[in-house]
């Protein structure tokens, strides 16, 4: 449910770079950890949404899913993990702390502006 | 369109007293007001000209930067004021306004409450923290699903605590989306009956890792239900091996004084 107010964040941030140049968007690149708690699926149906009628209209959004990855608390070995109940492969201790995969970023935005003038 | 699910409702945000018809407008929504409104429309196909530039901007910028902001900005005004600050989280029913008021009781003759109640609807809360004799406002979120920081930062100039004080803020009941949203608080706690599940804490990952302490309430129906006290603890510590735990029953209050102490250590170290 929450996707929606993200979708609404991600607008308008990049709404705001457009803004600066008098341009419109033509790319944002996202970047989604697995760990994050953000559905993707559901955050490109709001994001179809919640672009329209603004300067993003145009846009095509690409999402880099990254993956998760864990610190064993007990014995400090890292390992790859998208599952938030996670057991270390070297000692089996239950418990870790993610290091990776919880992001929720805008990494880049492609904006155009109408003439050579205005850049 | 509704800021949160995308529904057509309204989604006015209103943040109220309890008896008192005066309320602050706001609107959560002025993304979308501004873009069917103010903005033009401009498309890259509009183009009279043949030159177009393009250029590639790395934000490598959080989604959430604006809430989390103005949440540090409530932290800040928190840590000036000397308040300690809890955001109460959990599924709807767990007994957490229930709580409250027995925490209310258990803690005003040496402690100011404040409060802040966040539901969809009703001033129902509001109205039971008014008894209890704390100073209270109540957040509408409308259709929305969790509290953000602007809300608290709005409710908190109409609520006005006192220096020296806890501020509770009681989030809309659900276990998911108000995990993402820092509002400036210095505890999260999350609250899960015993008529809940043990493996609450399995289902809903992300809650039980941003939370400080899970309160297990409803302890007096311990005999009448399957659930395992352990077992929901290390479902919970699978994902945060430093959350705290008190068990307890606001109803018969059986633990609260523990809930009471804890709190009043967190206080004083504060000072």
């Amino acid at each position: 449910m929450h996707e929606f107010s993200i979708a609404l964040n991600v607008v308008q941030s990049a709404e705001e770079e457009a803004i600066k140049v008098d341009g419109v968007i033509t790319e944002v690149v996202l970047e989604i950890g697995k760990l994050s708690g953000v559905v993707k699926e559901a955050l490109e149906f709001a994001l179809d949404e919640a672009k329209k009628r603004t300067r993003l209209s145009g846009a095509i959004i690409k999402y880099i899913e990254i993956p998760g990855s864990a610190k064993c608390n007990n014995c400090g070995n890292t390992y790859d993990t998208d599952d938030h109940f996670s057991i270390c492969p070297e000692c089996n201790h239950p418990y870790c702390s993610f290091i990776r995969g919880k992001e929720m970023r805008i990494k880049s935005i492609k904006v155009e502006t109408e003439n050579s003038i205005k850049v | 369109m509704c800021g949160t699910c995308g529904c057509a409702e309204s989604d006015e945000v209103k943040i109220m007293r309890p008896h008192n018809k005066e309320t602050i407008e706001y609107s959560n929504d002025n993304l979308t007001y501004d873009y069917i409104h103010t903005h033009d429309e401009k498309h890259a196909h509009d183009y009279h000209h043949h030159h177009s530039h393009s250029k590639e901007i790395i934000l490598e910028q959080d989604i959430l930067k604006k809430n989390n902001l103005l949440a540090e900005r409530n932290r800040g005004y928190f840590d000036a004021k000397n308040i300690i600050s809890i955001n109460l989280v959990s599924s709807p029913g767990s007994g957490k306004t229930t709580l409250l008021e027995k925490t209310i009781s258990g803690l005003k003759d040496e402690l100011p409450v404040f409060v802040i109640e966040g539901d969809q609807q009703t001033m129902n809360d509001a109205e039971r923290i008014k008894n209890t004799g704390a100073p209270v406002v109540q957040i509408n979120t409308g259709s929305g699903c969790h509290l953000d920081s602007s809300m608290v930062n709005l409710a908190v100039k109409k609520l006005e605590p006192k220096e020296n004080s806890i501020l509770f803020i009681e989030n809309v009941g659900n276990l998911v989306c108000p995990s993402m949203f820092d509002l400036g608080e210095n505890f999260r706690i999350v609250v899960i009956s015993v008529t809940e599940g043990d493996d609450k804490p399995a289902k809903y990952p992300n809650m039980f890792e941003s939370s400080d302490l899970c309160i297990i309430n409803k302890t007096d129906l311990l005999p009448y239900v399957d659930f395992n006290v352990k077992k929901a603890k290390k479902y919970a510590m699978q994902t945060n091996q430093n959350i705290e735990f008190i068990e307890l029953s606001a109803k018969t209050e059986d633990g609260l004084k523990d809930w009471i102490n804890w709190l009043k250590s967190k206080f004083k170290v504060e000072k």
